[in-house]
């Protein structure tokens, strides 16, 4: 029941660009039951990532297993991992706004052949009244729309659910509900949950392992409170360093220099050393080994 | 209190759409200089009170009360004098560069356009003034930006460009509605200081709108809390965030993920 991820590699190509190594060799296991948080900034391939795990991304190398079989392209007719689910970002593109929720729920129910449960329950299960079933997406928030959204992801039974920043659509005061919501019904059901977001204070919430992508890579993993508390790698110490904190004091946050170079064509060796502060002269020609610290600092001796 | 002038003082601002209340009478005052948070849930009607001092309120909409501007109402001015105001006393930042912007105006242009209508400069003078714009909102090589296309920068890039453009006009009241929420935390840090520094360094009075109350506690001087179309509380910013008295502000605060309750 786990999905491993080794060494993977997505590149995206378009005719006359060069080659965008989108995900440059990244490993992550998620078990059942565990819900892993992978945080970057945009452009750092996590959306990639994602997408590649449920097939939606030809992979280019490296290998995604679930559950032992290797994660195929997604083609045209009927798909044979079921088992992984999505919840997408916009609940507003995701849901068909021209058929019932209750429908579009019980293709999900279809997909795990039960015939047995009524859509209406699974409303239930995520929070909202069971005669919403006959409305059309349009009638609901964006918050009630991303719940029927993982009503729908988990009506198929999957034993895995990916989350693409499903709550960075969301109003503030829906994001930690619908956050708590996912983790909550993932672990109840024993599935494993990869939830993707740029909110660090969301994931540290919810999540029981952290990894942290930068460029295509993962830079840092390890458990929650351990990467909360003792950031290793200088990106992660960056990143959490620039959340402002709502102490009243009016202490700016620091910034972090330079902008996240284009994928493209990423810098020598590490590939964080143009905006890392400790950066050394081995950090310009090497690049670290992928561990649960991806930086010279922390290197095993 | 603060000791700053008032630029902007609204009062009893009540706004009905299709019947319905939004805004049941809000006060508010900016003070020159000084960062005013304005902070609330979704629905709460931030937004509407930003869009009432410019006019832009959707169609439909009746506001009544005051939103003074040295010794003017906007509420009862004529579309014609309003136009006056607004990109030039009163400039506004949104939420989502990435459709703020023209996407097929360059930079420049989108720069230079209301500099041009509202103080009457000549293309060299506007050119000159929105190059150094842009290096006050510290886009690197400001000569090169001025020619290029918002969908060649990044999104904190394109939010100084948005900033830029809403500076162009030297206004006396800058409304930012959501400034930041689209942007990572490591882009939002620097916007977060830009703006603190020019509020600072033109004497601007800032309006932020934001939900998140750790930007609030960041860069605001002054901060109101809005429920149901009401400012439930307002001061200044240590009070509200540290002792908060009246009880919504304080479940706000609690609400807050990963903080210590």
């Amino acid at each position: 029941m786990t999905l491993e991820i080794k060494d993977l590699v997505v590149e995206h190509r378009s005719p006359g660009r060069p080659v965008v190594r989108a995900v440059a060799g990244a490993s992550l296991t998620v078990r059942p039951g565990e819900v892993v948080g992978l945080v970057g900034e945009s452009g750092c391939g996590k959306s990639t990532l994602a997408r590649a795990v449920c097939g939606l991304n030809p992979v280019t190398e490296g290998s995604i297993t679930f559950e032992g079989v290797p994660v195929t392209p997604l083609g045209l007719r009927r798909r044979t991992l079921t088992g992984v689910q999505m919840v997408f970002q916009d609940p507003y593109a995701s849901l068909n706004p021209r058929r019932r929720v209750g429908d579009q729920i019980a293709d999900g129910l279809r997909t795990a052949r039960d015939g047995e449960t009524d859509p209406a329950d699974l409303l239930e299960r995520v929070g909202l009244p069971r005669e919403f079933a006959g409305r059309h997406p349009h009638e609901f928030s964006g918050g009630q729309r991303q719940r029927i959204a993982i009503a729908r992801a988990l009506a198929a039974r999957p034993r895995m659910l990916i989350g693409d920043e499903p709550i960075s659509a969301l109003d503030a005061s829906a994001q930690a509900q619908v956050a708590t919501l996912m983790r909550d019904l993932a672990v109840d059901s024993g599935a494993g949950l990869l939830f993707i977001s740029h909110d660090l204070s969301v994931v540290r919430l919810i999540a029981d392992r952290i990894a942290v992508m930068y460029l295509g890579r993962i830079v840092e993993i390890g458990d929650t409170a351990e990467v909360w508390d003792d950031p290793r790698h200088p990106y992660t110490q960056a990143l959490l360093r620039a959340i402002p904190k709502p102490d009243g004091m009016g202490v700016l946050p620091e910034e972090l220099t330079g902008d996240v170079p284009d994928p493209a064509a990423p810098p020598e060796g590490c590939r964080f050393h143009p905006r890392c502060p400790f950066a050394m002269d081995v950090c310009r020609v090497k690049e670290p080994e992928p561990g649960p610290v991806a930086c010279w600092l922390h290197e095993p001796a | 209190m603060s000791t700053g002038k008032t630029t902007l003082d609204i009062t009893g601002l009540k706004v009905t759409i299709g019947g319905r209340e939004i805004l049941r009478g809000v006060d508010l005052s900016l003070q020159e200089g000084r960062v005013h948070g304005l902070a609330g849930e979704s629905g709460s009607g931030k937004t509407m009170t930003g869009l009432a001092v410019l006019g832009l309120l959707p169609h439909g909409a009746r506001a009544t009360g005051r939103i003074a501007l040295g010794g003017r109402d906007l509420l009862t001015l004529p579309p014609r004098e309003l136009n006056k105001v607004r990109g030039g006393e009163v400039a506004m930042v949104f939420q989502d560069p990435a459709t703020s912007l023209h996407p097929m105006l360059s930079v420049g242009r989108q720069l230079t356009e209301h500099m041009r209508h509202h103080l009457k400069l000549d293309k060299r003078e506007a050119r000159a003034r929105a190059v150094e714009l842009l290096g006050k909102v510290r886009i690197p090589g400001a000569e090169e930006a001025y020619g290029r296309f918002p969908h060649q920068f990044s999104g904190g890039m394109r939010q100084r460009i948005a900033i830029a453009i809403a500076l162009a006009c030297s206004p006396r009241v800058l409304i930012a509605d959501e400034p930041t929420t689209a942007l990572d935390v490591t882009v939002q840090a620097g916007v977060l200081r830009l703006l603190r520094g020019l509020c600072d360094e033109l004497g601007l009075a800032v309006l932020l709108v934001t939900h998140d109350l750790g930007v609030m506690s960041a860069i605001a001087d002054e901060v109101s809390v809005m429920k149901d179309g009401l400012v439930v509380e307002t001061g200044p910013r240590g009070k509200v965030l540290r002792e908060p008295s009246h009880a919504y502000t304080r479940s706000l605060l609690d609400s807050l993920p990963g903080e210590t309750a």
